[in-house]
């Protein structure tokens, strides 16, 4: 979902005044015409801005993301620019160090891309398949909570499994934090947390 | 947050302690500026170190890390002493004239009831007096020798500017002088807020800390007022939407409890959850806990959750400790009685205390899963990485597995910020290679499960075959789809509050419209009002301010039903007109309340009928007594840190605090003050957040490498010279790092002796662009708060000598 905000008209406009508008200040006023001809559109203009809010920290920041990319079948988005947004209460557009650098989160070499899996006592991790991972991680779930669950404890009805332990992400949305509550509870762990305790 | 961000702008005193805003919270930080530049309110700074917040403070003032709570009774003291509190709001909105109960006593640092074998309390006597009308005793005049305010006055007298100085390393004469600023936010006219963080929740009573300032807020009559408020200033971007969820060993969404094996049946748990009212026509609003706990079950397992069956209480999982919290966690997987770990979006082996315990206990898993965007420690913690990961694979016999997830520009959803706005956020990219949502990987798991139950059996399936899962997509839930649960609808007919009928699958309201009798479903009933039959409230960005109040109350929505201010009855009298016309919030106007922001309160209950602000609580006001919800006192007291370089000055007898849980191999574990004698703290910096940025070309390039900051005193008697490495110990490991030597780190002069801070930042591991470092959890200590067990991450004891660089690092 996009959001038309009134910038995109601003820059546009910008590109060809700007330029123009400092070179007739300092008295060469005549070349405003040819000046903006040269000025190539800023991409930024052609972009399509979302609304999101920095991951980091607790103020969460608004932020627009720019993005390049028609969301036609084959044309990835991808995120080119972050900036503050300037309609936000909070921060009104400021970023911190870190929420200024998103743009080298999203695009880390260092980020996820593949299932991996590291065999017992080996030396590094192997590419897999997400079905062997997930149909391996849910076999080992069944085979220790089907070990391990206590169903009774001394004649009462007890149902909790605290074989294996579940640590939740404070950086999730809410709606995949009620995911994985759901999920979670229902197998009847209680070994779980989240970083709301550390 | 009681309050906000922007509000911060109305306060004429900003007390930052347990945190450091300027640095964590830069653009946060930025209604602290204009407090200052606006309101001319003055900035007050209490911490170990001269951070970039003292740096624009008005006055510093230094404290002995571990010592929040000496400092703040000591305050709390001057006020009484002084009679400097909002006598009215006090007399009206708190507990102090509540009698307590005869047996109550506090001796040498502890309360009555302490059993020294369970490290734990008998509560009993922590209560009220009960009348023979049934509601708690109380004496307006204040002066009964068993009412709140003598036992608090008793309780704090030893907190003399004097025993400050000793303990905390406070000079006198600078402690005052932030007294007297404070003093003069009594005025109903004035307003100071709290602003804290970790600096006060990691410690061993990291709750009491937090407590010890509510007393002195509540004495000041700051809460509820604009410009006041007790501030948690929170750490990650949804730190608050897990907590408000719930996702921990004891919790049900909306701060509902998993029930204990004492509690076998449904009517046994909902009976001790009836909530009555302690003073005559409070609202004591958990008395509707019954309706959040069936809609919540009825969330979860829809027509499978009925009055014959307890609502499905069987199945809940019961509880036979307190809670499985992280420590405890990994004291069970130390000792081999884990047999894995999913780890979603947390990197454990640096954040957690004690990495080589942490090592061991990975290492004796079966199997560990990691959910991350990024390539982290824990996924790695087989890995050989030299002295940063001395670790052999060939003998680790876990199964790892790392899987790839989305992040925040990939993927719609919302967040809840610290001052409890759910803003809802947009996909902007496809994400890369894999990675695919946590909501899909979640119930991928859960399906393949499920599926093996349906087939095969095994133990008790029911709750996970039976769990509600009507999604459009079965392996691909919508965030809309889930977001709507959150909020709550109708499963039959139901009146509302006018009397017409809401048909069955509607979106409920509000969280008033919740019943208990199975016809209501809710997720979380403090967020029911973000996705109603209006559409997602959490998309709102109308960002007008009317009054220029600082609340924004059409921007998405705050939890509970968009109540921007918490607590905002208390910014008007008992006669309902507000205590400072500048600072109107909300007031009466004969008929109902009115104003800028959303009553916290009955919206049409007249002031002449009495009803406390508090609207959660049994008293119907602020506790500076609570009774026996703490579980170490219901008074803060002085305790020092489980290591640290003093004795317990005021209660020589005591070690530690003594109701905080700690393992036998953990209390084995600690070092005393001979072997290491300075006073570490762990910290953030500006340019980096935890283990993340380290992947964050730009930020690795501002803070490239470890190191830790000590005195120039330190170094000079150490030798140790700005630049040089040094290795810091403590009884549970070592590291290295380049040492900053800084005039913003000084000797604490405690009762006559020199404290040397050690400070060290925590943003660096063996994965990523910065260079390869060590985390101060490599040698911190494995004990919590008594209530939340949040480990001691922010006082313990270290060694420090000048070494040589660590083999292979880069100069």
């Amino acid at each position: 979902m996009t959001v038309q905000v009134s910038r995109r008209g601003l820059l546009k406009g910008l590109g060809a005044g700007l330029a123009g508008g400092s070179l007739g200040a300092l008295g060469f006023g005549g070349l405003e015409p040819a000046m903006a001809a040269s000025v190539r559109p800023y991409k930024l203009a052609q972009m399509r801005e979302t609304r999101n809010t920095c991951p980091y920290c607790s103020v969460a920041c608004g932020v627009i993301l720019y993005s390049l990319g028609d969301k036609s079948k084959n044309a990835r988005a991808a995120v080119m620019h972050v900036e503050g947004d300037p309609d936000h209460p909070v921060n009104r557009g400021t970023l911190c160090p870190k929420g200024s650098s998103l743009l080298d989160f999203i695009q880390a070499e260092t980020r996820t891309k593949h299932p991996m899996y590291r065999a017992p006592g080996t030396a590094e991790f192997k590419r897999v398949s997400w079905d062997f991972a997930l149909d391996r991680i849910a076999t080992l779930l069944k085979e220790d909570r089907d070990r391990n669950f206590i169903a009774k404890h001394d004649e009462l009805t007890v149902n909790r499994w605290v074989t294996t332990g579940f640590l939740a992400a404070s950086a999730t949305s809410c709606e995949t934090a009620w995911m994985t509550y759901k999920t979670v509870r229902s197998m009847g762990a209680l070994v779980f947390d989240n970083q709301a305790r550390v | 947050m009681t309050n906000l961000w922007m509000d911060i702008k109305h306060a004429d005193v900003i007390t930052v302690m347990g945190g450091n805003a300027a640095e964590a919270h830069p653009c946060g930080f930025k209604w602290v500026v204009e407090a200052k530049a606006h309101n001319n309110a003055k900035l007050i700074v209490v911490d170990p170190r001269f951070t970039r917040t003292a740096s624009v403070a008005d006055v510093y003032c230094p404290i002995r890390q571990g010592t929040d709570i000496a400092f703040l009774s000591g305050v709390a003291k001057y006020l009484l002493d002084n009679d400097q509190i909002q006598h009215r709001y006090v007399a009206a909105y708190s507990n102090a004239g509540f009698v307590v109960k005869e047996g109550f006593d506090f001796q040498e640092g502890l309360f009555a009831g302490y059993d020294p074998e369970k490290r734990d309390y008998d509560k009993s006597t922590w209560d009220y007096e009960i009348g023979e009308d049934g509601y708690a005793v109380v004496d307006e005049t204040m002066q009964h020798p068993r009412c709140v305010m003598q036992l608090l006055k008793k309780h704090i007298a030893i907190y003399t500017p004097e025993m400050v100085e000793r303990v905390c390393g406070s000079p006198k004469a600078k402690f005052l002088e932030v007294c007297k600023i404070i003093a003069t936010t009594a005025s109903p006219e004035r307003t100071m807020t709290s602003l804290y963080a970790l600096g006060w929740t990691h410690h061993s009573k990291g709750s009491q800390n937090i407590r010890s300032m509510c007393i002195v807020q509540t004495l000041l009559g700051n809460i509820g007022m604009l410009g006041g408020g007790m501030n948690a200033l929170r750490g990650h971007s949804n730190i608050q939407g897990l907590t408000d969820i719930g996702l921990m060993s004891n919790l049900i969404p909306g701060y509902l409890n998993i029930p204990t094996e004492k509690e076998p049946t449904y009517e046994k748990y909902i009976a001790k959850r009836d909530f009555k009212p302690l003073r005559p026509g409070q609202m004591s609003y958990w008395q509707n806990y019954n309706k959040f706990f069936v809609s919540f079950q009825k969330a979860m397992w829809g027509d499978k959750a009925t009055k014959e069956n307890g609502w499905a209480y069987d199945y809940l999982p019961k509880l036979d400790v307190p809670t499985y919290d992280v420590m405890r966690g990994f004291e069970l997987a130390k000792q081999g009685k884990m047999t894995g770990y999913i780890i979603q979006g947390f990197n454990p082996l640096l954040s957690f205390p004690n990495r080589a315990k942490m090592t061991e206990a990975f290492s004796k898993m079966k199997f560990v899963v990691v959910m991350d965007p990024l390539k982290t420690e824990t996924a790695r913690f087989w890995e050989n990485h030299g002295e940063y990961n001395d670790v052999d694979p060939s003998k680790i016999q876990t199964e790892v597995f790392e899987l790839p997830t989305t992040i925040f520009a990939e993927e719609e959803g919302s967040l809840a910020n610290s001052s409890r706005w759910l803003q809802w956020h947009w996909q902007a990219q496809d994400a890369p290679g894999e990675c695919r949502p946590d909501i899909d990987i979640m119930a991928g798991i859960f399906l393949r499960m499920k599926e093996m139950y349906k087939r095969d059996g095994g133990a008790f399936p029911d709750p996970i075959v039976n769990l509600k899962w009507d999604y459009a997509i079965e392996h691909s839930p919508t965030p809309v789809e889930l977001a709507r649960e959150l909020n709550g609808y109708t499963l039959a007919p139901i009146p509302d509050a006018n009397g017409n009928t809401i048909p069955a699958g509607r979106q409920v309201d509000g969280f008033a419209q919740l019943k208990d009798d199975g016809t209501t479903a809710c997720g979380c009933w403090v967020y029911s009002g973000c996705y109603t039959e209006k559409g997602n409230m959490m998309a709102r960005r109308d960002n007008t301010d009317p009054g220029d109040r600082g609340i924004a109350p059409n921007w998405a929505f705050a939890w509970p039903a968009n109540r921007r201010v918490l607590y905002n009855r208390a910014s008007c009298d008992p006669e309902g007109k507000p205590w400072s016309e500048k600072k109107k919030l909300i007031e009466w106007n004969g008929k109902q309340w009115v104003g800028f922001d959303v009553p916290d309160y009955g919206p049409a209950v007249a002031p002449e009928k009495g009803m406390g602000p508090f609207i959660l609580n049994q008293e119907g006001v602020a506790r500076l007594f609570t009774r026996g919800l703490m579980r170490d006192g219901p008074f803060p007291t002085h305790y020092e840190p489980f290591e640290s370089p003093m004795a317990n000055i005021p209660f020589p007898k005591i070690k530690g605090a003594p109701a905080a849980r700690i393992f036998k191999g953990d209390l084995a574990d600690l070092g005393t003050s001979d072997e290491f004698p300075y006073a570490a703290t762990s910290y953030r910096l500006t340019e980096h957040f935890h283990g993340w940025t380290k992947h964050a070309r730009l930020n690795a390039i501002v803070q490239p490498e470890a190191f830790v900051e000590i005195s120039e005193e330190l170094a000079k008697e150490k030798g140790i010279v700005k630049g040089g490495w040094v290795r810091v110990w403590s009884k549970r490991g070592s590291l290295k790092a380049k040492a900053v030597v800084t005039k913003r780190i000084k000797p604490l002069m405690c009762d006559g002796k020199a404290v040397h801070v050690v400070g060290i930042p925590q943003h660096w591991g063996f994965v990523g662009l910065t260079k390869k470092g060590w985390h101060p959890n490599s040698l911190t200590p494995v004990v919590g708060d008594a209530n939340t067990e949040t480990p001691e991450f922010k006082a313990w004891l270290v060694n420090i000598e000048a070494t040589t660089a660590p083999a292979g690092a880069v100069a």
